[in-house]
This record gives structure tokens, C-alpha cells and sequence, in this order.
């Protein structure tokens, strides 16, 4: 693995120990979760433990430390999507990608995620797929919107799709 | 863009951005918000830009995308100016009819205006529609001309204008007095009085102090952070730069989660314009003040909009609240002291500098002064974010504003407060909304979330939401909250499936009672309000679950079957076509069948059915 890009964010912060969430985040952009190696090289450079680094890696919610699927589902659980629906939609999600939330599916196309609010409650159930916002949302929708990608996603066709992968 | 080095050089620079944009004839903006983007607003944004090109009008009409304007179950939304034309549910192939009929001739466009549903008419003007009608809408009415991403705007509309009488005309303990005359109370939730922490922070004889702006909203349903920090971030960053002015800080932090991208990339954007014009940096105005902020990211923890925890994160480690003995005013970020507020009550900074305490106070309740933004949403039928005077009740905002009940079933309860908070039920809807009211009835007002609920929402599942949502977000430093609430959880799962006892009640209450008692911070000393509000309140709902193992709302699916009534079923076949796990069968024209086996229980058959021959027990 590449790990220039790891060695330029941590110049980016300036080595600060006190950015390193910050760094996470951008760590995670780049590699879409964050790689044991650097984490690692992170640790080393900050001069901090690798455990202090895990202990922040995994209290927070938005970092992973496995690699993502090709396309990220993720639906909002917050209390005005929950009212409106939203369970209904993750049952259905759940049952047309054989995972739970916070799984990629075997096949690595798609990553399954649930949040407690994404702040576009005026329009719940909302689910937002590749960072695109979808409002108004219920299981057919939903499942239309998934069929529509793997549709577009020549390479997969026929496949049926079983397993998880946590 | 020039730098501001005096107030006179930003008088000039009003004047100028003032007269540039007299040349514009007609501005046409458009809603960028998060909840519009939803809708497709920015292939709306891209129609008008096209169009306008192609007929040569741009140097006539002004294009904006703007922040949000509130009334979000209506997006995308269009507004014409002058002449405050406000269009709803625009698309893009509906822009070059609006161009044609209203910025060429004049005319309104129909079928795009708002319809009254009880008056059956078409309404031009956002402000005739009922939903706006009744709110005062101090802070979200700058939304509706701003472009968040240029500084000029929030400029042209007297923006920094209160930096500068601050600044110049005012001492630190003026704008503190002014401040604590006012009333202002913190948005965020606890309503803990703004001069008054000002005050306590100023007093700290350290050198380095910090304010940090708090736009970690967390509180599920409650967006109205987010809507402020995207749609006007200046006005945050100006109340900021005043308190941080009064407090005597240099340096300040602006914490948004980071399931809010756009409210991420317009503060960042707004940092760097105040930057390059100079009202944020060395020697603000040439007043001899010195001031910067950086953004920090949270990380998906909703227990950091806790200011302890907050300050944690920033400081890059894991978001565990401290006792808070010692206050964050005198020991905060880095052992330092530090102003913590939220968005919004950083955002009337200000307005009441600019307008006076006197006016702010003559606003509101007697121990509550100002507007409140709330975020109206769930079963009510106008969703959306309004912006009210303190004191106004329950009854005006959800069925004045919000247009009462959706789709038939009647509107039982409002939670407020987020998981903080608890569910008033609609017997008490004529509660004043103040910070004092809800607490006594159980809630309390919190950050601004009020999410309806009807018949169709059951409040045992309700409150078994919250439990597992905070059971998810405890830190897990006390043992109270991180146990305690586990066991709630299962007690609240037993009883939706069916398997709940007499005693699971009482042992409820009892396990609340301890977790508020013991616990050491905010999220879990309020955590059992949304349970012990529920049970106050709906408690027949949770012993028809207990004793007649119903679910009086079919909501728990573990109580509830599907089925379909052999007399209405008209044999149409929509419920077989949609049902994704084909469990209904039947031939055309022939009555169907669910079977029971397959069924999902996704409801999907009930909101097709036209011949409501679906039915749940």
C-alpha cells in the first residue's frame, strides 16, 4: 500500500497530536477506511501509542477499519425517519443484501450503514446512497434505487448475491 | 476582494456591493439546502443558468442558490424578487415556462404557487402562506437572500455592521451587560443564560481563552444548526467574533459533525472570505483585536454535543464527558477557559447588538426572550423549519404552522427534546413552548426537534427507540448509563414482543430512576425522560402490550398480522406487484391471500391497496 499520502496529511496538521481525528478523517477519505499500516504510521509519527489511536478509531462512529464496499447505503434511523418508516426500509435493505448494518456485502459492491440523524428530517425516511440525498423513502423505493446499480453494474449481472463480510 | 481595514472601508465596501447589485433587474433564488439538493434543486439551479444564458439575461438577472428557507416538504423551492413570487415543487423542465411568463412578462406561473388545502386557493407570497404566516422569523428570513457562499451578500444585508458598533462603540463589559439584559438563553438546550457564562469566562484571570461554536446537533430530528450553519455562516462566525471580543478570547473552534458536509464546506468557505477581507485575523477593522477560527470535525458520537465531551474531540481524543465540578468557562479546551454556545444562540448575537437588548427582551416569555427555531417534522402535515416567538403553545405551531395531521390518523403527541427530552401528549398541546413549561411537563424544549406523532406511531416502540439510542451513544464511562440502559432496552424489547410481565413496569421505573440518579453526565442523567414521559403518559398503550399482547398502533411487528379482507379485495393485484417477498398470492379479479409465513410485515400492501381491503390486527 501507498502510504505517501498518510506521511503528507500528518505534515498537513503538522504533526499535531491534537488533530488527529481530523487526520483520521482525511487518512479515511483517501483510502475509504482507515489501513492498519496507517494507523501505524500515523502512531509513529505522532509519536503516540497504536492503542490510543485504536482507542479514537473505533469510539467514533464515522471511521472504519475495514475496507468499504463499491457503493455506500446509508439509511437515517433519527426519530422523524423512525416515525415515518424508516425500520421497514432497513428490514427490506437487510433482506436484499444479506447483511446487517455496518457489513459489506461479499461481493464488495455495496456497504450498508445506519446513523442517527442526517438532519434532513423534513423529508424522512432519508436515505442517502454514494452521498446522494434520497427524501421520502419506503422498501419499494428502496429496493428499486439498489436494483437500478447493480442493473448499471455490467460486471455483476445475473450474480446472485449472498454472505456477508463484515 | 479588498481588505477591510476600518469601518469606513466597510461602509465603502457595502456601498459598492449595494450598487453592483441594483444592476440586477430581477434575482431568481433557489434553495441549496440539504433537504432541497434531495429534491434535485441543483439540476434546477443548472436549467435557470442554462436558460438565462442562452437568452442572454444574465447580466439582467441575478442567480442565487441560497440557504435553506424552512419550509423543506415543498422543495425544491424558487423565489422571484421583487416581486416575492414563491414557487414550490419547481423541476427543471418547469424553468424555462417561469422564465418566459414571470421574468419576462410579468405573470405568475400557476401551477408552480402554493394551494391553500382549506381555502383552495393559490397563494403568491411565502408570507400569506399559513406555514409562514404566524412565525417571526428574525434569524431565517437572512436565509432566504444569502448566498451562503459569498461574503458580499451577507455584507450587503447590514452583515459585520454589529462587529463594528461592537468594536468601536462598545466595551467589553457593555456587550456582556447588553448581552445578559437581553435574555438570551443557550439555543442548545439547556437554556443556561449566555451573559452570565460570558461573564464567568471574562472573569478568568488566564491570558489564552477559547469560544468554541457547538454545531455537533445530535438530537435526532433537529436541523436547525445545520440549516443556520449552511445557509448563513456569517452571522455565526460575527457572533463569535463579538463574543470573543467581550470575553477577551483569540482564538475560536467550530464543531460540526460530520454527517453535515455542507454545513462543513460553507463555514469553511465563509472562514476563508472573513479571512481575505480581513474581519477575521490580525487587528479586525483596525481596532487592535486579534481573532481566528478553525473548524473541527466531529467523528459520528452524539455524546460530543456534551460540552465536555466536545472539547475532548477537539483535543483529539475519545469523546468522554468530565465531571463538570470545575467549569468548562474556568478549565476547558487545553486547561484554558472557554465560552461554549451553540449555533443559533451565536447567530442572535448579532442582531441584538445591532437592535438592543430592550428589543430583544420585549420578544418572548418572561424567562425566556427571543425566537426559537424548531424543526417540525414527522406526522404533521407542513414539515419544515420554523422560527417562533418564546411562549407561543404546542396547538398554534403543529396545527397552525404545521397544518395539522397528515394522512387521516390523529395526531397523539410531540416529542421534544430529543432523547433528552420526552412526548407530551395532545391534551397538553396548549402548553406554552418555553424553557420552563416543557421541563415541567416531563420534556423539556431542548435544541428544537419536535416530532409529531399520530395513532399510526406506538409509544412503547417510541420509547424503546430512545433507550437503544442511547444505549448506542453512552461512552460507556458510567456504569449507570451503560448498563442500566442496556437492561431497559431488553425490559422495552420483552414487552414489544409480546413477552413483557406485570412487573417489567415498575421495574422500568425503578432502573430510570437509578440511571438519572448515578449518571455523570447530561446524556445520562436525561436518558430516561423519553420512558418515564411515555409511561406517564401512555400507559394503557404499554399494558395492551403487556396483557393483551396488542399493539394498539400495529407498529411492533412481533404483535401484528397482515391480512386481507376477503369482501373488499377487488382482485386488482397491486399488492402481489409490489410485495417484495412475493407472500401475497391470488389470480386477477380473484380475492388474494398473505401468507403469513413470507410476510414481511413491510406495509407496502396497505399503501397500495385502493380498496383499503388490507388489515392489520
Amino acid at each position: 500500500m501507498d502510504l505517501k499520502s498518510v506521511d503528507l496529511i500528518v505534515d498537513k496538521y503538522q504533526e499535531k497530536r491534537t488533530a488527529l481525528i481530523s487526520i483520521l478523517h482525511d487518512v479515511q477519505d483517501r483510502y475509504k477506511y482507515l489501513p492498519d499500516t496507517a494507523l501505524k504510521m500515523v502512531a509513529s509519527r505522532l509519536h503516540m501509542d497504536i492503542n490510543e489511536i485504536y482507542g479514537v478509531a473505533t469510539f467514533y462512529k464515522s471511521f472504519s477499519l475495514v475496507p468499504q464496499g463499491k457503493h455506500s447505503i446509508t439509511l437515517c434511523l433519527g426519530t422523524a425517519c423512525h416515525v415515518r418508516g424508516g425500520p421497514k426500509i432497513l428490514r427490506e435493505l437487510k433482506g436484499l443484501l444479506y447483511v446487517e448494518p455496518g457489513q459489506t456485502t461479499a461481493d464488495r459492491q455495496f456497504s450498508l450503514n445506519v446513523v442517527n440523524c442526517l438532519g434532513v428530517c423534513a423529508i424522512g425516511p432519508v436515505m442517502m446512497v454514494d452521498r446522494k440525498f434520497y427524501g421520502e423513502m419506503n422498501p419499494i423505493k428502496a429496493k428499486r434505487i439498489i436494483e437500478k446499480i447493480d442493473k448499471n453494474n455490467k460486471n455483476n449481472k445475473n450474480k446472485k448475491r449472498n454472505g456477508v463480510k463484515s | 476582494m479588498r481588505r477591510i481595514k476600518s469601518i469606513s472601508d466597510l461602509e465603502k465596501w457595502k456601498e459598492n456591493i449595494l450598487s453592483k447589485q441594483k444592476r440586477h433587474e430581477i434575482i431568481v433564488s433557489v434553495c441549496g439546502g440539504t433537504g432541497c439538493q434531495a429534491y434535485g434543486c441543483q439540476k434546477v439551479k443548472g436549467a435557470f443558468q442554462k436558460e438565462l444564458t442562452q437568452r442572454g439575461m444574465r447580466e439582467r438577472v441575478a442567480l442565487k442558490v441560497t440557504g435553506c428557507p424552512g419550509f423543506c416538504e415543498k422543495g425544491p423551492l424558487v423565489t422571484i424578487y421583487p416581486q416575492n413570487i414563491f414557487y414550490q415543487k419547481v423541476k427543471p423542465e418547469d424553468v424555462p415556462e417561469i422564465i418566459s411568463e414571470t421574468i419576462e412578462n410579468g405573470r405568475k406561473v400557476e401551477h408552480l404557487l402554493f394551494e391553500d388545502p382549506n381555502a383552495n386557493r393559490k397563494i403568491t407570497s411565502a408570507n400569506d402562506i399559513p406555514f409562514y404566516r404566524s412565525q417571526m422569523r428574525l434569524l431565517l428570513s437572512r436565509n432566504d437572500l444569502i448566498d451562503p457562499t459569498h461574503i458580499e451578500d451577507y455584507v450587503a444585508d447590514g452583515g459585520y455592521q454589529s462587529l463594528a458598533k461592537a468594536l468601536f462603540q462598545m466595551k467589553p463589559t457593555e456587550i456582556i451587560e447588553e448581552i445578559k439584559t437581553s435574555g438570551l438563553r443557550g439555543r442548545g438546550g439547556a437554556g443556561y443564560p449566555t451573559g452570565k457564562k460570558w461573564e464567568e469566562c471574562k472573569k478568568e484571570p488566564k491570558e489564552t481563552k477559547y469560544v468554541i461554536c457547538n454545531c455537533d446537533e445530535g438530537d435526532p430530528g433537529a436541523f436547525m444548526d445545520r440549516a443556520l450553519m449552511e445557509g448563513n455562516p456569517h452571522s455565526v462566525l460575527e457572533g463569535m467574533l463579538i463574543g470573543a471580543y467581550a470575553i477577551g478570547a483569540n482564538k475560536g473552534f467550530i464543531y460540526v459533525r460530520h454527517e453535515y458536509p455542507l454545513a462543513h464546506k460553507n463555514a469553511e468557505i465563509a472562514i476563508q472570505q472573513a479571512r481575505k477581507a480581513g474581519l477575521l485575523g490580525k487587528n479586525i477593522l483596525g481596532s487592535g483585536f486579534d481573532f481566528d477560527v478553525e473548524i473541527a470535525k466531529g467523528g459520528g458520537a452524539f455524546v460530543c454535543g456534551e460540552s465536555t465531551a466536545l472539547i475532548a474531540s477537539i483535543e483529539g481524543r475519545v469523546g468522554e464527558p468530565r465531571s463538570k465540578q470545575i467549569r468548562t468557562v474556568k478549565h476547558g479546551l487545553w486547561g484554558k477557559p472557554t465560552n461554549l454556545n451553540n449555533v443559533e444562540t451565536w447567530a442572535n448575537v448579532p442582531l441584538i447588538i445591532e437592535k438592543g437588548s430592550k428589543w430583544f427582551s420585549s420578544i418572548g416569555t418572561e424567562r425566556s426572550k427571543g425566537t426559537k427555531i424548531f424543526s417540525l417534522v414527522g406526522k404533521v402535515k407542513n414539515t419544515g423549519l420554523v422560527e417562533v416567538p418564546m411562549g407561543i403553545t404546542l396547538k398554534e405551531i403543529i396545527f397552525d404552522i404545521g397544518g395539522g395531521q397528515q394522512d387521516g390518523k390523529r395526531i397523539k403527541a410531540v416529542q421534544t427534546g430529543g432523547p433528552s427530552g420526552g412526548c407530551i401528549p395532545a391534551s397538553l398541546f396548549n402548553l406554552p413552548v418555553d424553557f420552563d413549561s416543557l421541563t415541567q411537563a416531563g420534556s423539556m424544549m431542548g435544541s428544537g426537534g419536535m416530532i409529531v406523532m399520530d395513532e399510526g406511531t406506538c409509544m412503547v416502540d417510541v420509547a424503546k427507540y430512545f433507550v437503544h439510542f442511547l444505549q448506542e451513544e453512552s461512552c460507556g464511562k458510567c456504569l449507570p448509563c451503560r448498563e442500566g440502559l442496556k437492561r431497559m432496552g431488553e425490559i422495552l424489547d420483552r414487552i414489544t414482543e409480546g413477552k413483557g410481565n406485570e412487573e417489567d413496569l415498575s421495574l422500568l421505573e425503578e432502573l430510570a430512576e437509578v440511571v438519572a440518579d448515578t449518571s455523570l453526565c447530561g446524556l445520562g442523567k436525561t436518558a430516561p425522560n423519553p420512558v418515564l414521559s411515555a409511561l406517564r403518559y401512555f400507559r394503557p398503550e404499554f399494558e395492551a402490550h403487556i396483557h393483551q399482547k396488542r399493539c394498539p398502533a400495529a407498529v411492533c411487528t412481533p404483535l401484528i398480522q397482515y391480512s386481507i379482507s376477503e369482501s373488499d379485495c377487488t382482485g386488482c393485484g397491486a399488492c402481489a406487484k409490489i410485495c417484495p417477498t412475493q407472500a401475497i398470492k391470488g389470480e386477477k379479479k380473484q380475492s388474494h391471500l398473505i401468507l403469513a409465513e413470507i410476510c414481511s410485515k413491510c406495509g407496502s400492501c396497505i399503501d397500495v391497496c385502493k380498496a383499503n381491503a388490507v388489515m392489520v390486527q
